[in-house]
């Protein structure tokens, strides 16, 4: 038989028929038990300690793995649901913890829980985990080191269910940063088969969940959705009310908000200021406002080359902010003032600076300085529509002051590379820190280590003395007077004028309860209910 | 015509040669470090220098463009750092997708526009006439993203006609086994109706808007085509042998009309695929286009070379194929010249 295109056509239409794909349906959630969250993008890997993880991987950390610790929820002023108070822990993975008597080590009994894959979880797995997150280096490294856990040997198995973790120094932030979403425990077992050469397994970790958290990934397709579903074994916890949770990425704003206003998507993150404004103000769906704890929007000021220089030009521009207009044209109110501050500060952070908008004030300090001049403003194009407005109005601001600046955009790839620089005079930016603590804010963003996010590269003996006193004191009258003092220093030398504390907003469904917000930002499902 | 193809195939090495060249360089041209941006926050200049070395971004660019050319000769694109994949795998499960909505927005255009524009030459200075011309200014008038937003705006958020713009399938619905990567033959083979209505129904809108983007061109091409030929010797020639209007219109000046129009909808089709980006970001189409601008904005490479030589094989393969069909609808177009 010769094959003629007539022949052909015909066995193309008849392919369909022969073809009896039978994939019977698993028996799936309904969809009371199922939750649709939309997101700007989601994780570019399953495993939050490798080099290069997104944001949202701290979301499959949170909910598909469990660590030693908790923190424990506490209702938001206002309603809407739970935030976390940093110095109150929980034990998630650890059934009960006790501080030796020295203060200089913590050792951790483990609940009776077991892995996805069916194994018991050891204390030999939490060691292989921590031992992995202070050493694979990058950003896992850097944030144990925060609550200084910084090597191996500080982590030693006493039996299968007792482990003891020793302390380098006495810090206050080594419990609760055992909390924050990288210190998560593994099978090593199963990690260790499969990781072939690399005694960290990371290629296999990257695409694969090895944990004994509350939710398994079911699927995952970088850039289009994530797949969870419930792990119905899960004990160290309550166990959660949604049996599947389908996370979509969708990246323009103006779809994710018509999903959420029509009722189609259970939750959606990550709308601009004035979308979730909008949203609260209509009243049809829940939006659930936290001031982001350790988040300040500031404006930082190169102290070490340009015209900042002259600490009276960095006073002069917190001299002539127009505060309540930014936190309007740009927050659309979704943040909280940080002018008008009392003289003595209090021991918290962010607070209210004490400047407020007057523009004599900086006008004349401006003049005693030299006059005026011409300067850049640098900001992230990914923070645009918050960024843009402020840089606008501040632009418009120091006009009046003899300032003239000149508005510079750039990419975040290029973004942290100026940074990195530390050459540029002014500098719009939004950092949080996820341990609530004054000194952990100025660590990393005023401190002589000078990290990435000392903007200002601010250098500065006197706070740096003041900051490592408050970081590791354990008397609590010291800590208070090092705050305070620190604050008071920050407040007269301005290496960041302090903009806003902006809110982290998530708009919701009526339907919806059981918020919980976590200092990574990022969606808890174990807490949250539907219908 | 196998030994044409041949030929034909030959003289695009040197074009898909320097497309490599080209976007290698470019790439490493433009600002932007992608080892700072994927050390994360917090990251000490130790961690950007160790992320740096990883990508081997620190060695000099010729030693660079070795290794990259050597593994696109294994078929490697290399590794994408948006998605964490390998980018031929990201690339081969999101171009269908792509291609999919591409194709359903030209049938679409085409469906109008051959009609309209054939309409439009024939009764010239009637009211289709007009009415064409007005379709057409409508149509280029209007950015390819507002015209989604309105149309997801209208059919989706006022009147609800239209399902959630949430990709290609409903949350809920269950994709059928990937055999082509083009959902609604996918669901025809597993025999899924209720499927296939579901993938139907979310491609209407991202194809409407396409196809409205795409009409103009091909309706304004296929007008003055056919005027031309209408206008011939040929078709006069006809006429006056006493064929009826349908037979001449039909059969011999449209048949000959058809040539440049043919040359348009090539170019269309590459411009839909561009067009492509923002609407896919508009109704979160989980295409190539939007892969290609994440990965543009976090300056990941691999992702945006793997990107550009797909395009410029695909541009190829289809120039190749408009020669091809040259030939069939004239055979008196050859291809030595």
């Amino acid at each position: 038989m010769t094959i003629t295109r007539r022949t052909a056509i015909a066995a193309g239409l008849s392919l369909p028929l022969a073809a009896r794909g039978g994939a019977a349906q698993a028996q799936a959630p309904s969809r009371s038990e199922t939750l649709l969250l939309v997101q700007e993008y989601g994780p570019n890997s399953l495993d939050m300690q490798g080099i290069g993880s997104s944001q949202p991987v701290n979301g499959v950390a949170l909910n598909c793995y469990d660590r030693l610790l908790r923190f424990k929820p506490v209702p938001i002023p206002g309603g809407g649901g739970n935030t976390i108070a940093m110095g109150e822990l929980e034990g998630e993975l650890a059934e009960s913890w006790q501080l030796a008597s020295d203060g200089m080590s913590c050792t951790f009994k483990l609940r009776d829980a077991t892995f996805h894959s069916g194994r018991k979880v050891t204390a030999k797995d939490v060691k292989w985990s921590l031992d992995r997150a202070v050493s694979i280096g990058g950003f896992a490294t850097t944030q144990m080191n925060a609550g200084s856990l910084e090597k191996p040997e500080q982590f030693v198995v006493i039996d299968d269910k007792t482990l003891r973790i020793d302390f380098i120094r006495k810090d206050k932030m080594t419990l609760p940063n055992l909390a924050v979403t990288i210190p998560f425990v593994f099978d090593s077992e199963l990690a260790i088969k499969n990781g072939g050469d690399d005694p960290w397994a990371k290629d296999y970790l990257k695409n694969n969940i090895a944990g004994s958290g509350a939710y398994k990934v079911e699927s995952w397709k970088p850039g289009v959705e994530t797949i969870y579903v419930r792990n119905d074994a899960w004990t160290c916890g309550k166990l959660p009310s949604l049996r599947r949770i389908i996370a979509r990425d969708i990246a323009s704003p103006s779809t994710r908000r018509a999903l959420i206003e029509r009722g189609d998507a259970d939750i959606s993150y990550g709308l601009p200021p004035k979308d979730f404004k909008d949203l609260a103000d209509a009243g049809k769906v829940n939006v659930v406002g936290v001031p982001i704890p350790n988040g300040v929007w500031g404006c930082y000021l190169n102290t070490q080359v340009g015209p900042f220089k002259d600490a009276r030009l960095r006073q002069a521009v917190a001299w002539v902010m127009p505060y309540e207009k930014m936190l309007q044209a740009s927050l659309f109110g979704r943040g909280v003032d940080m002018s008008g501050g009392p003289e003595t500060p209090k021991v918290a952070w962010p607070q209210p600076f004490p400047y407020k908008t007057d523009v004599a004030k900086a006008k004349a300090l401006v003049d005693a300085a030299g006059g005026g001049f011409s300067t850049t403003l640098l900001f992230d194009a990914g923070n645009a529509t918050v960024a843009e407005p402020m840089s606008v109005l501040i632009k418009e601001a120091l006009a009046t002051i003899g300032i003239n600046v000149e508005i510079s955009k750039v990419p975040g790839a290029n973004f942290r590379g100026e940074i990195q620089k530390k050459t540029n005079p002014m500098v719009l930016n939004r950092f949080a820190g996820w341990l609530d603590y004054p000194d952990y804010y100025l660590f990393w963003t005023m401190h002589g280590n000078n990290s990435i996010f000392n903007i200002a590269a601010y250098q500065n003996p006197a706070l740096d003395k003041l900051v490592d006193e408050a970081r590791f004191t354990a008397d609590k009258a010291t800590y208070d007077k090092s705050v305070v003092e620190f604050i008071k220093l920050v407040n007269v030398e301005v290496p960041m004028v302090p903009i806003a504390q902006p809110t982290h907003d998530v708009a919701m469904q009526k339907s919806i309860g059981g918020y919980q917000f976590q200092p990574c930002r990022e969606p808890d499902f174990r807490y949250l209910t539907k219908g | 015509m196998l030994k044409m193809i041949g030929q034909r195939l030959m003289t695009t090495i040197p074009s898909i040669i320097g497309v490599i060249i080209v976007t290698f360089l470019l790439t490493r041209v433009l600002p932007g470090d992608t080892a700072a941006y994927f050390a994360g926050p917090a990251a000490s200049p130790q961690a950007i220098a160790e992320i740096r070395g990883k990508l081997g971004l620190d060695r000099p660019l010729p030693v660079q463009f070795a290794s990259y050319v050597t593994a696109l000769a294994k078929g490697d694109l290399g590794q994408s750092l948006t998605t964490g994949q390998p980018v031929t795998r990201d690339i081969a499960a999101r171009l269908p997708a792509s291609a999919e909505l591409t194709l359903a927005g030209l049938l679409l255009a085409m469906a109008v526009a051959l009609p309209l524009g054939v309409l439009a030459a024939v009764k010239q200075g009637s009211w289709i006439d007009h009415l064409c011309r007005i379709v057409a200014t409508a149509g280029v008038s209007l950015p390819v993203f507002f015209t989604g937003l309105l149309l997801v705006y209208v059919f989706y958020f006022l009147l609800g006609w239209s399902p959630a713009p949430l990709g290609r399938l409903d949350v809920f619905a269950s994709e059928p086994p990937g055999v082509t990567g083009f959902l609604l033959i996918d669901m025809l083979l597993a025999r899924d109706l209720e499927g296939f209505r579901a993938a139907f129904s979310q491609l209407i809108l991202p194809a409407v808007t396409l196809a409205i983007f795409s009409l103009a061109p091909i309706t304004r091409m296929t007008r003055a085509s056919m005027l031309a030929v209408l206008g011939a010797d040929f078709v006069r020639t006809a006429r006056a042998s006493g064929l009826t209007n349908s037979k001449v219109i039909g059969t011999y000046a449209f048949r000959n009309a058809m040539l440049p129009v043919v040359t348009t909808l090539g170019m269309v089709f590459s411009f839909l695929l561009g067009a492509n980006v923002l609407v896919e970001k508009v109704f979160a189409w989980p295409g190539i286009g939007s892969y290609a601008v994440e990965a543009l904005i976090a300056s990941d490479y691999a992702p945006i070379q793997g990107f550009v030589l797909t395009m410029a094989v695909m541009y190829v393969a289809l120039n190749l194929m408009i020669d091809v069909l040259y030939g069939v609808i004239d055979p008196r177009v050859r291809l030595e010249g």
